[in-house]
């Protein structure tokens, strides 16, 4: 159909493209972020990491968005007695174990130094190349464990929620007992489930720095289980003002 | 090509169009008095989206017949659009969309917004995995109380109801498998289900409602024919879901009243 | 060589070939397990949904077939599956719509195509996170495997409707297959939804970070556009679907009661009380509704993009497109409460989803306008892909005329569960949205493997399906309005519906021929990729990104070379252009209008 060509654009893709061919055109949107080398550079692998994070946290959000909404139905719904054929409520309100405040400390003195430990380990990543500029010498860098440490009192926090999920059982409140029972089970475990996630992320990036892996990989591994984990701990908050007031 | 897209385009919309018109399968004819009203809405809306339907299938045959490349070097409209018309198509099409809706409002508030009229007949419909039963309250206007640990779907009638017989208000509530209205009164339908979700479906009367477990639902309706009208189950509820239906009696007002005492009657 | 842009020379490419060899972070791989089964590279993950969304897709078509049959012929016996008995035809409907939504229509277009093409449409060398798409095209598979695993353990596949109701489905007496069936069913769609979720990240990150220079947003190809927006819908509503499910499986199996009041099945209590069944539609439908858009947007992105190439002519406003696809995307998660005007929610909240309803008709309105105006004033070449994309246009128009039906609670009142819902939505999701599928197979299939279909095939596939598909699905309106019930295994018990047998009789058999139709299909794409007539890199004359590097693309995409975007993606036809399209990488034309 066509009175040309049709491979013209192709076989010389360099002249399609618009530019001289002789250095590989810079990439992607605008911020000139690929090198000679053509790999993407730190700057560009972090923000990418970032916004993925960001958009990963969307779902996590709806989904206790969701379970939120269903507890407020729950909560105010009246439901038909087949007996009397009147509408009752059955809401019960679930006497909280004192030992959600202490995971919630916890939980909260493990976001502080997951923050600790991101800092830590992005000072490393910005003054790993600086290591080899003679006369200037190395970052000092705090040697305090901030990561293991948030490890450690990660899995604290799992294993307080168990223990008060025994409480809970201890008191006579299983998972189906009462609505409001089963949404405490509901909200916790899937919190934990998530939480649990984050643990695994820095198991996994603690193992990486014992074997000496990438820095900048490890940098970004935590850098982004750093901002899920504040997400965590900042969720965590409200579920616990959510079951303990809106009751 | 063209051409032949456009004989078949223009072909499918008329066979279909003149199916609609010719009423071939239709609505059933109306039995009640929301139903004039109702299907008058459908008919402007049949007629509007009727129009439009003819005329955008019509304009998409004719335009891939009459813009075919005839391979001449004719160049085309190059155009990337016209605001213009956007904003007039947009805003005539919303016009449409919403006056067409909001002119339906009204029915919907008449059948819906308001409770059943005082002095309407009374009939619970309870929906089971796979029946209909029906409960009027009797000479005193209320409905007995009912208990799930009493169901009995085997006997049939008030055990299949769980009535609790010891309520002294179950005393003249009178059960059956078959519902019987009179004509030109309004019928309040309280609807309510066993256990699953089943939806009480009368074609003739323009009445569909879903029939949910642990919600008793108030709705209403007004014969104004008498006959013999099919109850379907309109919302999927197991395995007997297709032959879950009953009859609705619409009788004279004599007859429904000789009925429902010659069925007191039976209960002393 | 002819033609070019810019001249036709030559140029040693050795020169930067080395300093661009590691340009793919991840570097072409080797071996046949790295290469073909755990593959990082999108556009190997790509087919690899698409294929799956192919064997998906013929079951579910089986399913459907065998549903006809029972409807019309109820006591017949089947060779092999012998009687179909109610529950079974049940059954049938449940898997039948659950395999087609989730694992065809909502991975075809995405997953498959939109894995595909989205990198290389913004000029990317790959997603931004290939380890985990990787992982979401198996995280999906291993859902197909757990759904079709129902079919086979104790009590079969559940009945519950692809809509799975509470109490029906929340309780595990209510039916044959509402056992272990139903369980794997609700872990199979729960699986489904991390999948999707994986792949809508990658999705929006790509699109958002990864577009090569000069690749705007306003420059994105419209099927980038609708891809992106289904990657949003899907990111804020599979979460909500997982929700509900997770609900559901505490109440069948630790006895809590979110959905289920105080009932009796079969006479005994289940010690269930004070749940709303009302709870699993609001949460259902608040991801379901969004679905359908999930579903559609993919293939009103790939229409656009067909009939501005076949048409030689640019998109009749794209800007008004890209507001349209936002449009339905935004006001698609405020309408789910259409799908329960009858179910004992409020009359007034119903009025308010029915009014959002009748809004969201107008950006589909204004997308079908425009595909008009497109073709209007074009010379169109009628290709396989044209056919199917003007079939498409055809279709949506039916399906979508059908809308303002239901949309409205009076009419809703008569139509509610209804052959005329299956009419609608069929049209729209199960020929419209499946044509959007055709035609990319038809347009990208040289890109894909490197070789062209066969147009007389093709031609044959495109009036089975166009034809056989509105006999099959048009009359399902009339039996609506007649007050044919949805989900009856038989007409047998109700003395009305005798009389619309003959008419079920009809689209029984227009469904054996449409359903053979496809066969020539599959021949055809199976012959065409060892035997199809080898393709050039831009068979079609096209201006997007993928029609500028070899075909099929290199490990990178581009061959170590990274685009640079001038142009929009619909400049056909530009008046005093050497030829009548201009690439988007070619030098910027004047700014027209």
């Amino acid at each position: 159909m066509a009175s040309f060509s049709t491979t013209a654009t192709v076989t010389d893709p360099r002249v399609a493209l618009g530019d001289d061919g002789i250095l590989p055109p810079a990439l992607a949107g605008g911020s000139g972020d690929r090198p000679d080398s053509g790999l993407p550079d730190y700057a560009t692998r972090l923000r990418r990491a970032r916004l993925g994070l960001l958009v990963a946290l969307t779902p996590v959000l709806m989904l206790f968005v969701s379970f939120t909404s269903a507890y407020v139905v729950r909560q105010g719904l009246p439901s038909l007695d087949p007996r009397t054929a009147t509408l009752v409520r059955d809401w019960i309100p679930v006497t909280l174990p004192k030992l959600l405040l202490i995971n919630t400390g916890v939980l909260v003195l493990s976001s502080v130094f997951m923050e600790l430990a991101r800092r830590q380990i992005r000072g490393e990543a910005v003054f790993a190349s600086a290591d080899s500029i003679p006369g200037v010498p190395p970052a000092s860098e705090s040697r305090i464990p901030w990561l293991p440490m948030t490890l450690v009192l990660g899995i604290i926090f799992l294993f307080g929620q168990w223990m008060a999920w025994r409480q809970l059982a201890a008191s006579g409140f299983y998972v189906a007992t009462t609505p409001s029972s089963s949404f405490v089970y509901l909200l916790t475990g899937t919190h934990a489930v998530h939480l649990l996630g984050g643990v695994l992320a820095l198991l996994g990036a603690g193992v990486a720095s014992l074997l000496g892996l990438s820095l900048t990989r490890r940098s970004i591994v935590v850098d982004v289980t750093a901002w899920y984990w504040h997400f965590m701990a900042g969720l965590w908050v409200y579920i616990l003002c959510l079951l303990e007031f809106a009751s | 090509m063209g051409l032949v897209l456009l004989a078949v385009i223009w072909l499918i919309t008329f066979i279909s169009t003149y199916f609609f018109i010719a009423k071939t399968w239709w609505l059933p004819v109306g039995a009640s008095a929301a139903a004039a009203g109702i299907d008058h809405h459908f008919t402007t809306t049949f007629i509007l989206m009727g129009i439009v339907f003819v005329a955008a299938q019509v304009a998409l045959g004719y335009l891939v017949w009459s813009f075919r490349d005839r391979g001449n070097p004719a160049k085309v409209s190059y155009s990337h659009g016209n605001t213009t018309l956007e904003i007039v198509w947009t805003v005539l099409t919303t016009i449409l969309f919403v006056g067409l809706n909001l002119t339906s409002s009204s029915i919907w508030a008449s059948e819906r917004f308001r409770p059943a009229a005082a002095d309407s007949v009374q009939v619970e419909v309870t929906g089971m995995q796979f029946a209909w039963y029906f409960r009027y309250p009797g000479p005193d206007g209320k409905f007995g109380a009912t208990n799930p640990e009493l169901e009995d779907a085997s006997a049939g009638g008030e055990a299949a109801l769980g009535l609790d017989t010891k309520d002294p208000a179950s005393k003249d509530d009178v059960v059956s498998g078959v519902m019987v209205v009179p004509v030109n009164r309004e019928i309040e339908v309280i609807l309510r289900a066993h256990d699953v979700i089943h939806s009480f479906f009368i074609p003739q009367m323009r009445f569909k409602q879903d029939a949910v477990p642990g919600l008793a639902i108030h709705m209403h309706f007004t014969p104004i024919q008498t006959g013999e009208y099919e109850i379907l189950c309109a919302e999927l509820c197991g395995l007997g879901h297709y032959k879950m239906h009953g009859i609705v009696r619409v009788v004279t007002p004599e007859e429904f009243d000789k009925w429902l005492a010659a069925r007191e009657a039976e209960k002393l | 060589m002819a033609g070019g842009t810019g001249g036709g020379e030559t140029i040693t490419m050795s020169t930067h070939e080395s300093a661009v060899q590691a340009a793919h972070a991840h570097g072409a791989p080797q071996g046949f397990i790295r290469k073909w089964v755990f593959s990082l590279d999108h556009k190997v993950i790509g087919l690899q949904y698409y294929f799956l969304a192919l064997v998906a897709v013929f079951v579910g078509m089986f399913l459907s077939l065998l549903m006809r049959i029972h409807l019309i012929w109820p006591t017949v016996a089947l060779p092999l599956l012998g009687d179909i008995k109610p529950e079974t035809y049940l059954t049938l409907v449940t898997m039948h719509g659950t395999i087609m939504v989730f694992f065809v229509l909502t991975t075809a277009p995405q997953g498959g195509f939109g894995n595909y093409f989205l990198p290389i449409q913004i000029g990317a060398p790959d997603m931004a996170f290939p380890v985990l798409n990787m992982l979401s095209f198996w995280t999906t598979l291993v859902g197909f495997i757990v759904m079709i695993a129902a079919f086979f353990v104790a009590g079969g596949a559940p009945l519950h409707g692809w809509t799975g109701y509470a109490p029906l489905s929340a309780v595990q007496s209510t039916g044959p297959g509402e056992g272990l069936g139903a369980d794997l069913w609700i872990i199979s769609i729960a699986i489904f939804c991390i999948g999707a979720l994986m792949g809508a990240l990658n999705f929006i990150t790509t699109t958002l970070d990864m577009r090569a220079k000069g690749m705007t947003m306003m420059r994105m190809p419209l099927t980038v556009w609708a891809w992106f927006v289904t990657a949003i819908l899907g990111l804020l509503a599979f979460g909500v679907l997982l929700s509900a499910g997770i609900l559901l499986l505490m109440d069948r199996n630790l006895g809590t009661s979110f959905y289920v009041p105080l009932i009796t099945v079969n006479g005994q209590l289940t010690g269930h009380k004070g749940g709303s069944p009302l709870l699993w539609q609001h949460l259902f439908w608040f991801f379901g509704h969004p679905e359908v858009y999930i579903a559609i947007l993919p293939a009103m992105g790939l229409a656009s993009q067909l009939l501005s190439v076949f048409s030689r002519k640019p998109i009749f406003g794209y800007k008004a497109m890209v507001y349209a696809i936002l449009g339905i995307g935004f006001l698609g998660f405020m309408v789910w409460g259409h799908h329960m005007f009858m179910s004992g929610m409020s009359p007034y909240t119903a009025f308010a989803f029915s009014i959002m309803t009748m809004g969201i008709g107008v950006p589909s309105a204004i997308k079908t306008f425009n595909w008009l105006g497109t073709i209007w004033g074009g010379r169109i070449r009628f290709d396989s892909p044209m056919l199917f994309a003007i079939g498409f246009v055809s279709l949506f128009v039916s399906g979508g005329i059908s809308g303002p039906f239901l949309a409205q609670p009076v009419l809703d009142i008569q139509l509610h569960d209804t052959y005329f819902v299956p009419g609608h939505f069929h049209l729209i999701m199960g020929v419209a949205s499946i044509f959007g599928i055709f035609a990319a197979t038809y347009y990208w299939f040289p890109k894909m493997f490197g070789r062209m279909m066969n147009e007389s095939l093709a031609r044959w596939h495109f009036w089975f399906s166009f034809i056989g598909t509105y006999a099959i699905f048009m009359p399902m309106h009339y039996l609506g309005m007649a007050g044919m019930p949805r989900r009856y295994s038989q007409m047998t018990e109700v003395g009305y519906l005798h009389d619309l047998i003959p008419l079920q009789k009809f689209i029984t058999y227009a469904a054996f021929i449409t359903i053979a139709g496809q066969l020539i299909f599959l021949v055809n794409l199976f012959w065409s990729m060892f035997k199809g007539k080898k393709a050039v890199d831009n068979p079609w004359e096209a201006t997007t990104l993928e029609w500028t590097t070899a075909t099929p693309p290199p490990h990178d995409n581009f061959g170590g070379h990274t685009p640079v975007v001038h142009n929009g993606p619909y400049e056909y036809g530009v008046p005093g252009a050497p030829r009548d399209y201009v690439m988007q990488t070619d030098p910027e034309i004047e700014p027209a209008h």
